[in-house]
């Protein structure tokens, strides 16, 4: 999951003394004014900049500058979402959702979203043509890029050598055995070892899917736990030393652990992009459409970007801010990055009982505890009942 | 007979709602197909694939449960030959932990068990190497122990009270030993309250997905891991989900037949 940390600089400090917020056309949000307009908002949790420590509260200066009532509510998953919005199908209560990428190219080829006015969103120019027209929504008539991130190797230098990183082979690697972690979601964890084989992560070739499910057997050996949000507390107290992450989130570890080092594997890896949507039957479209251009100002991109510490497609937000150069993807490792799209439903079920293959497959040693351990207990219920019976039947005579 | 079936008439409505109705739901789910909603045994021709996690689940379980009995039952019989007062402290203490959060309980135990937690650090400065403690199966069996030991505890403790003194008295006056006495007199009136106790920690233990997702490590996925999964992970498949608790509690229903039929040979004995 996405976990946040909050991080000031001096800019935003500088904009929240010198009072207002700087919008570029004050009078759109205006229009809205008086109107008793209730947006309802569902993200994920500690992904919006919300006040707390001195940052900007965004939804408040929203409602200031418009007169728009935000309603916000959050979900944990994805797949929460998608949920949530397929059970109320077209009749949604929700105006405004930010899902990842390839729950947008799912959600797209499900009908469930609308397509944006960009006549309503002019600060959509500012953002970078990279992420506007991405893999999972290429005519970009559907999403606005609100964050992205990667996802990287964090190890601990302390007990790894730095000549045995530069690679995923680093997670395979028996000299750290019990020492390395992985991801427990199915998709993040198929995407490490196909990029390692050198497929691409979205692979929809039944031969690669079994090769890689090979390869993440064979990682089971070597690995200490299936994890996400447990990474945080293994790689900073040290009781793990090697394991995929989030580049963000990597960043956070590495403030509380110095110890702590990334980098991108040379084979690629996963650029993961969220967007905001409008979901399909939006009671407030238009209104919506204003709280996405909100979101695109400068100020509000630059607040957001600090409080959630993932990376930003707004090119003059990127200006403002100074990433970490210990997590920040050169152009030439982008060049290798590859996003997540919807796969079929037929490749996906594949996906999915391979990964429970590689989760569940006993060894054989553990087969033959488990087999006498039950066969004892079996014996000794069938036993007491004999035992009972023949009892019973001694006094009836 | 009327006014007891118009007193019933809620809890009828209740079960109605929140025992009938999901479990067909269930069953509905488990037999229907994700996209088309037709009628299929795929999802548990699937689910029966993976028969070793099942298996493996049932295994952690069992013991889980065997130890907890083992630590409970004498326990329980101290406790119930004590003071009233002396018997409302240890009902205290036992309780005690059950009042603090079930996941923070859990986790407190990583702190304890981890590489760098508590007992290895202790070694540590000792000089003592550092054991494994963590992310195998004997950690999530002590998961569970620790976690449904209570559940044991309180049946087997609140049936003991039951048992009069005079009739332990009385099989000491007609000859017994101290180990005739148990064998004898409390293990046979005790019998119903071991059944209550292995059922309500046999059937979360069996279930569980927080202790092994926790403490188990990698090579302890069980098949409340797989359902969780099933139901809130990114394999989102509500039918297969469904297909897995179907097959789980098939498993419980079985074993919760062995089990009461034990008791009912227990209480016609009794009755003979």
């Amino acid at each position: 999951m996405k976990k946040i940390f909050a991080v000031f600089s001096l800019f935003t400090l500088l904009a929240i003394s010198s009072s207002a917020l700087k919008v570029e056309d004050e009078s759109y949000y205006e229009a809205f004014r008086g109107k008793g307009i209730k947006l309802n908002v569902f993200n994920w949790g500690e992904y919006i900049s919300d006040g707390s420590e001195g940052t900007m509260d965004v939804l408040e200066e929203f409602e200031k500058i418009s007169g728009i009532e935000v309603v916000y509510n959050n979900y944990e998953t994805n797949e929460d979402l998608y949920a949530k919005l397929s059970a109320g199908k077209g009749n949604t209560q929700y105006d405004i959702i930010i899902p990842s990428d390839y729950m947008i190219s799912r959600m797209i080829r499900e009908n469930m979203l609308e397509k944006i006015n960009f006549d309503n969103i002019p600060n959509v120019s500012m953002l970078d043509d990279k992420y506007r027209y991405p893999d999972f929504d290429k005519t970009g008539e559907y999403s606005v890029p609100y964050t992205w991130g990667t996802v990287g190797i964090v190890y601990n230098t302390k007990y790894v050598d730095k000549e045995d990183t530069g690679s995923w082979d680093l997670l395979w690697n028996k000299k750290y055995a019990g020492n390395i972690l992985m991801f427990s979601n199915s998709r993040d964890a198929y995407g490490i070892a196909l990029k390692k084989l050198g497929y691409s992560l979205n692979s929809t070739n039944r031969d690669e899917i079994e090769d890689a499910t090979e390869l993440l057997k064979e990682q089971r050996s070597v690995n200490q736990a299936y994890v996400m949000d447990q990474t945080f507390d293994k790689m900073e107290n040290e009781s793990a030393y090697i394991a995929p992450y989030y580049a963000g989130d990597c960043l956070s570890m590495m403030e509380n652990n110095e110890n702590l080092a990334f980098y991108y594997p040379e084979e690629g890896f996963n650029i993961f992009i969220d967007s905001i949507c409008i979901p399909k039957g939006a009671k407030h479209k238009e209104a919506a459409e204003a709280f996405i251009n909100f979101l695109c100002e400068t100020e509000v991109a630059v607040a957001n970007c600090e409080y959630i510490c993932y990376f930003t497609p707004h090119t003059e937000a990127a200006k403002v801010l100074e990433f970490d150069e210990r997590i920040y993807p050169t152009e030439e490792q982008l060049l290798k990055a590859e996003s997540y799209v919807a796969l079929p439903d037929s490749i996906n079920s594949i996906y999915d009982s391979s990964w429970i293959e590689v989760r569940s497959s006993l060894d054989i040693s553990e087969l033959v505890i488990v087999g006498i351990i039950l066969g004892l207990a079996l014996t000794v219920l069938i036993v007491l009942t004999i035992h009972r019976r023949m009892k019973k039947g001694k006094i009836n005579y | 007979m009327k006014t007891n079936s118009k007193a019933a008439f809620p809890y009828i409505l209740w079960v109605l709602f929140f025992t009938v109705i999901p479990f067909i739901l269930v069953i509905y789910y488990a037999m229907t197909s994700k996209d088309a909603g037709s009628v299929t045994l795929e999802n548990l021709a699937n689910a029966s694939r993976y028969f070793p996690v099942l298996i493996r689940s049932v295994y952690l379980a069992v013991i889980a449960t065997a130890i907890c009995l083992v630590i409970a039952y004498p326990l329980a019989f101290t406790m119930s030959r004590c003071s009233k007062a002396m018997q409302r402290v240890i009902l205290l203490l036992v309780m005690l932990p059950m009042w603090m959060n079930f996941l923070l309980r859990t986790y407190a135990w990583i702190t304890i068990l981890d590489n760098n937690g508590l007992i290895n650090s202790f070694l540590v400065s000792l000089g003592l190497p550092k054991v494994q403690l963590i992310n195998n199966s004997s950690a999530v069996i002590l998961g569970m122990v620790y976690n449904y030991l209570p559940f044991m505890i309180t049946p087997l403790y609140s049936i003991m009270t039951k048992i009069d003194k005079s009739v332990i008295e009385a099989s000491q006056d007609l000859g017994c030993n101290s180990l005739q006495v148990i064998t004898k007199t409390v293990l046979p009136l005790s019998f119903p309250g071991i059944l209550t106790g292995i059922t309500v920690t046999f059937v979360p233990a069996v279930s569980t997905f927080v202790i092994s997702g926790l403490l188990g490590g990698s090579n302890c996925f069980l098949i409340g891991d797989l359902i969780q999964q099933q139901f809130l992970g990114n394999e989102y498949n509500l039918n297969y989900g469904a297909a897995t608790s179907l097959m789980l509690m098939v498993v419980v229903f079985i074993s919760m037949g062995i089990f009461n039929s034990f008791d009912n040979d227990e209480m016609e004995d009794s009755m003979i």
